[in-house]
C-alpha cells in the first residue's frame, strides 16, 4: 500500500460510505430491539393465551416488517462497498476482515431471513410454539448478525490476532479467538446492541403515547409501554455500564480519539470531566486549542473514568502529537519517521525478493518488523494529520450521553405512571414521549459519529490511513454513485416513514394490515 | 481436522463452497424470474397479488445467498473481491442497486400511502428480475472470457477500461450467459408456480410461458456452451504459475475432470427433464418439476464454476495482462484463515436442514387467492 490516491476520491468514497452507513443505521437499531420486544409480547401471548397479546404482537410485527425490509436493502451496499470503493483495504486486511462477514452470512443472516418468513407467513401454517420459536430465532439471528459486523468494526479500531506477511503485502489472521473475543469487540457489541434496544423501547413508548394522546387503543398502548419501559430501563443501565467501559478501552487503545472527545489539548493529572461545554473557536484538526466559552466540570472524573484512578495522567492532543517524555508518549513525528522506515523497508524487501538478494531481503525484513507498528504513519506528511475533527467528536459525545440519561428518565416516568395508574391524561408526557423518538435515532447516529469520525485519519488504527485504502478510481463514478444512493435512499426513507405513519394511524385492529 | 490439509487443498475446498453458493444462488433466481412474469401471468390485481406473495416468501433466501456468496468470496479469495468489485465498478453497483430496490418493493408495494405507488414498486421488482439475472450471468461469464485489469507487486488492482466493467456487455459469450440465466430464471419460476399455485387461470398462462422461455433459454445456453467448448482458455503452468492461452481449455477440463463432466451433463439432463415433465403431464409429477430443474441448475452451474477454477485454470483472467490473472492459489486467504473458516463451514448442513424444514412448513399446500386472507400480504 505504497500508493496514495486522489484525495477527492478519498473524500467522496468516505462521503458515500458515511451516507450508506448512516441510512443503514436508521433502520438497524429498531430491527435489533423491536425483534426482542415482539418476542416478549408473543411469549406472553403463548403463555397466557390472551388474544390481546397476539393483536399487540402482530401490530408491532407489521412495523418491524416495514423497517426490516429497508434495513436489509441498505445493508447489502455496505458489504460490497468494501470491495468497490476500498479495494486496497480489502486486500490489506481481507484475510482477517472478510471472515466475520462470511460468518455473519452463514451463521446469522440465514437464521434471520429464514425464520422471519415464518414470523410473517406462518401464523396459520405452523403451530403456536413453532411460530414463537421462529420469532425468537429472528431476534437472535438479527443480533448475531450485528455481533459479526461489530467484531469486524472493532478489529479496525483495535487490530489484534494478526501478523503482517511481507510476501503478500497484507495482514493475516493468526488467532481467530483473539479477533472474536477482543475486549473492544465484546464491549462494542454489547454497547451497540443495547443502544438498539433503547431506541426500540423509546419507539414503542412514543408510538403508544400517540394512541393515548388520541385516546385510542388505551389497553394496547399501556401494555406496549409496560413491556418497552421495563426492557428500555434495564438496557439503559446496561448501556451506561458498557459505555463507561468503552471509555477506558478508548483511553487505552485510541487515546487521540479520547482526547478529541474531551477537547483535551493539554494532558493532566486529576483531569476533570467536562459535563457541559461550549467551544469558542471555530478551528479543528490542528493544535490550536479550542477554548471553552462556558463549561461545567466534575473534578478528577476524567482520570477516574479513563484509568480508574483519580490521580492518573490523561494525555491530551498536544501530548500525542508532540510527544511527552515524562509519560513515555512518543511524538507523532517520530512515529512518522518509523512509518516511513517501515514503508521503505517493505519496498526494499519486495525489490530484494525479485532480485533474489537474500541478505538485503533479510535486512529489510528486520527493519520492517521493528517499525511495523507505525506503518500507517509512513503515509502521513504532517503530525497534525492525526488529530480528528475535535468539535464534531466533542459535541456528538455530549449530546449522545445527555440523551441517554434523558431516556432513563423517560423509562422511569413511564413505569411509575403506569404502575401507579397515573398515565391517564398525562398529555405533556405523551407529547414528550413522541418527541423522544427522533431524539433516540439522533443519539444512536451520534454514537457512530464519535466512533468513526473520532478515529480519523485511520481506517485501521495506526496501520492504514483512510487515504491509502481506496480503490484506484476516478472521482466521477464515485460522485455519480453517491448521488444515486442519496436519491434512492432518501426516496425509500420517505416511503418508509409515510407507510409507517399510515400503519400506526390504522392501528392494531387487525394486526396493522389493511 | 482442517489444519492438516495443505493450503491448496483448503483453497480447493473453498472454491467448491463458493461454487456451491453461486449455483444455489442461480437456482434461487427463480424469484427474480417470477418478478418479471407478474404482469404476464396476472391480469387482475388479485392474481398479481397471489403471484407476488407466492414468490415473496422466498426473496430473502436469494438475497441472503447473494450476501453470503459475497462474504464467502471476500473471506476466501480477497484478491478477487478487491479486484473485481473495485474494478468492474458499474456492473457491481448496477447489480447492487437492482437488489436494493427489490428488498423494499415486496414490503412496500401494497401498503397504503407508500409514496411511489404500487406500479413503481412492481417496476422495481421487474428491474431487479431483469438486471439481477442478466448482469450476474454476464459477470460469471467473465470467468471464462476475461476482464481488463492489472495487479501490481503490492496486489493493488487497476482497471484498464474507463467503462469499468460495462465493456463485458459487448462480448457475445457474456451476453449469451446473461440471457440464458434470465430465461432460466423465468423457466424455474414457471415450475415453481406449478408447485405452489392452485389457481387455474394463472396456471394456464404459466404453461404457455414455460414454452416461451424454455426455447430462448436453450438457444442462449447452447450458444454459451458451444462458444465455451471451442474457445481458447486461460491455463496456468502448475510449476511456474505462468498463465498462458490454451486451445479448447474448457473442453479439455471437462475431459480431464470426468466427475465434473458427469455433473454437468446430469445437470443439463435434469433441467431438460424439469422442463419437459410438466409439458407431458402436470398432474403426474409435473408440479414437482421444480426440484428436478432446480437440482439440475445447481449441478450445471456448480460444474461451470469448477471448470473455471480447477485443473490449473485462471478463474478470473485478465485480458489486459495475462500474468495478472487470478487463480485459486494466488488470490486466496492464508492457510490459517481458510482453516478457521472451514470449521465455520461445518454449520452449512444445519443451515440447509432448517431452510428445508421451514420451506416445507410454509409451502405445505398450494395457494389460491383466499389463502392470502389473515396473512401478512405483500
Amino acid at each position: 500500500m505504497t500508493q496514495i490516491y486522489d484525495p477527492s476520491v478519498v473524500d467522496w468514497s468516505r462521503a458515500q460510505f458515511a451516507l450508506t452507513a448512516m441510512y443503514h443505521w436508521c433502520f438497524v437499531p429498531l430491527t435489533l430491539g423491536l425483534s426482542f420486544i415482539i418476542a416478549f409480547m408473543e411469549t406472553l401471548y403463548v403463555k397466557t393465551g390472551n388474544e390481546e397479546w397476539k393483536r399487540i404482537t402482530k401490530f408491532w410485527m407489521t412495523l418491524f416488517g416495514i423497517n426490516f425490509a429497508i434495513g436489509v436493502a441498505t445493508g447489502i451496499i455496505l458489504e460490497f462497498e468494501f470491495g468497490t470503493n476500498w479495494s486496497n483495504y480489502s486486500w490489506f486486511v481481507g484475510d482477517i476482515f472478510g471472515a466475520p462477514l462470511a460468518v455473519e452470512g452463514i451463521m446469522a443472516f440465514f437464521i434471520e431471513s429464514t425464520f422471519v418468513a415464518v414470523m410473517f407467513f406462518g401464523w396459520n401454517k405452523v403451530s403456536k410454539r413453532f411460530h414463537l420459536v421462529s420469532t425468537w430465532l429472528t431476534a437472535i439471528g438479527a443480533n448475531l448478525s450485528a455481533l459479526w459486523i461489530l467484531v469486524a468494526n472493532s478489529w479496525m479500531q483495535n487490530p489484534v490476532g494478526m501478523h503482517f506477511n511481507p510476501d503478500t503485502a497484507r495482514n493475516e489472521m493468526t488467532n481467530f479467538w483473539e479477533v472474536l473475543f477482543s475486549p473492544v469487540a465484546i464491549n462494542k457489541f454489547l454497547h451497540t446492541v443495547s443502544s438498539g434496544y433503547v431506541v426500540s423501547s423509546v419507539f414503542v413508548i412514543g408510538v403508544s403515547a400517540w394512541f393515548l394522546l388520541k385516546n385510542r387503543e388505551v389497553r394496547f398502548a399501556r401494555l406496549s409501554i409496560l413491556v418497552a419501559a421495563v426492557f428500555g430501563l434495564i438496557m439503559s443501565v446496561f448501556i451506561i455500564l458498557t459505555g463507561d467501559h468503552s471509555a477506558r478501552l478508548m483511553a487505552k487503545h485510541q487515546p487521540m480519539k479520547f482526547a478529541a472527545m474531551e477537547n483535551l489539548y493539554d494532558g493532566q493529572r486529576k483531569a476533570p470531566l467536562v459535563v457541559i461545554g461550549l467551544l469558542q473557536k471555530n478551528s479543528t484538526s490542528s493544535l490550536d486549542k479550542e477554548d471553552f466559552a462556558f463549561k461545567l466540570e466534575i473534578p478528577n472524573f476524567l482520570s477516574s473514568m479513563a484509568f480508574l484512578d483519580a490521580n492518573a495522567y490523561v494525555p491530551g492532543i498536544k501530548d500525542i502529537v508532540q510527544g511527552n517524555d515524562e509519560y513515555g508518549i512518543v511524538s507523532a513525528s517520530a512515529k512518522i519517521e518509523n512509518g516511513k522506515a517501515a514503508v521503505q523497508a517493505l519496498r526494499d524487501y519486495s525489490a530484494a525478493k525479485k532480485t533474489n538478494d537474500a541478505a538485503k531481503a533479510s535486512e529489510s525484513l528486520v527493519q520492517l518488523n521493528e517499525n511495523y507498528k507505525d506503518l500507517g504513519y509512513g503515509y502521513l506528511t504532517d503530525a497534525k494529520q492525526i488529530v480528528p475533527p475535535v468539535r464534531l467528536t466533542f459535541y456528538s459525545f455530549r449530546v449522545m450521553v445527555a440523551l441517554g440519561f434523558w431516556f432513563v428518565v423517560l423509562f422511569v416516568l413511564a413505569l411509575v405512571y403506569l404502575l401507579r395508574n397515573r398515565l391517564n391524561n398525562k398529555r405533556w408526557f405523551y407529547r414528550v414521549a413522541i418527541f423522544s423518538i427522533p431524539l433516540a435515532y439522533l443519539a444512536s447516529q451520534l454514537g457512530w459519529a464519535v466512533t468513526e469520525v473520532g478515529r480519523q485519519p485511520w481506517v485501521i488504527q495506526d496501520l492504514m490511513p483512510t487515504l491509502t485504502a481506496v480503490s484506484d478510481l476516478t472521482v466521477g463514478p464515485v460522485k455519480i454513485t453517491f448521488v444515486l444512493f442519496a436519491v434512492i435512499f432518501t426516496a425509500l426513507l420517505i416511503a418508509e416513514i409515510k407507510i409507517m405513519l399510515k400503519q400506526i394511524k390504522i392501528g392494531p385492529k387487525d394486526g396493522g394490515n389493511e | 481436522m482442517f489444519e492438516t490439509l495443505s493450503h491448496i487443498a483448503l483453497q480447493q475446498y473453498w472454491w467448491i463452497l463458493v461454487s456451491l453458493l453461486g449455483s444455489i444462488l442461480v437456482f434461487l433466481l427463480f424469484v427474480q424470474g417470477g418478478q418479471t412474469l407478474t404482469y404476464q401471468l396476472g391480469k387482475t390485481d388479485e392474481n398479481r397479488k397471489l403471484i407476488i406473495n407466492t414468490i415473496g416468501s422466498k426473496w430473502e433466501f436469494t438475497f441472503t445467498t447473494l450476501v453470503t456468496f459475497g462474504g464467502a468470496f471476500f473471506a476466501s479469495f480477497p484478491l478477487f473481491y478487491s479486484t473485481s468489485f473495485g474494478g468492474a465498478y458499474w456492473v457491481w453497483f448496477a447489480i447492487l442497486i437492482a437488489f436494493v430496490i427489490q428488498a423494499v418493493a415486496y414490503e412496500f408495494r401494497s401498503k397504503p400511502n407508500n409514496f411511489l405507488g404500487t406500479k413503481v414498486f412492481d417496476g422495481f421488482l421487474f428491474v431487479n428480475g431483469l438486471l439481477g439475472t442478466v448482469l450476474l450471468g454476464a459477470a460469471v461469464s467473465t470467468f471464462f472470457t476475461g476482464s481488463n485489469f492489472t495487479i501490481d507487486g503490492e496486489h493493488h488492482s487497476h482497471w484498464t477500461m474507463a467503462s469499468r466493467g460495462l465493456e463485458a456487455a459487448l462480448n457475445i459469450q457474456n451476453l449469451s450467459l446473461g440471457l440464458a440465466v434470465f430465461f432460466l430464471s423465468r423457466v424455474l419460476a414457471c415450475l415453481y408456480f406449478f408447485n405452489t399455485i392452485s389457481n387455474d387461470e394463472i396456471i394456464e398462462k404459466v404453461k404457455k410461458q414455460l414454452w416461451f422461455n424454455a426455447v430462448p433459454f436453450l438457444v442462449f445456453f447452447l450458444l454459451f456452451t458451444g462458444l465455451l467448448m471451442f474457445k481458447d482458455g486461460f491455463a496456468v503452468n502448475p510449476t511456474t504459475g505462468e498463465v498462458f492461452m490454451q486451445p479448447y481449455k474448457y473442453f479439455i477440463n471437462l475431459v480431464e475432470m470426468p466427475v465434473v463432466a458427469i455433473l454437468f451433463l446430469l445437470g443439463v439432463v435434469l433441467v431438460l427433464l424439469g422442463i419437459i415433465r410438466p409439458i407431458v403431464s402436470l398432474t403426474k409429477y409435473g408440479d414437482k418439476a421444480i426440484w428436478f430443474a432446480g437440482l439440475g441448475t445447481v449441478l450445471a452451474v456448480f460444474s461451470l464454476f469448477l471448470l473455471a477454477g480447477f485443473n490449473n485454470t485462471a478463474y478470473y483472467p485478465s485480458v489486459a495482462d495475462l500474468q495478472s490473472s487470478l487463480t485459486i492459489a494466488n488470490s486466496s486467504s492464508s492457510h490459517y484463515t481458510l482453516t478457521a473458516m472451514s470449521y465455520v463451514s461445518l454449520f452449512i448442513p444445519f443451515v440447509l436442514v432448517y431452510i428445508v424444514y421451514v420451506w416445507r412448513a410454509i409451502n405445505n399446500k398450494k395457494a389460491d387467492i383466499q389463502d392470502l386472507e389473515n396473512e401478512h400480504v405483500y
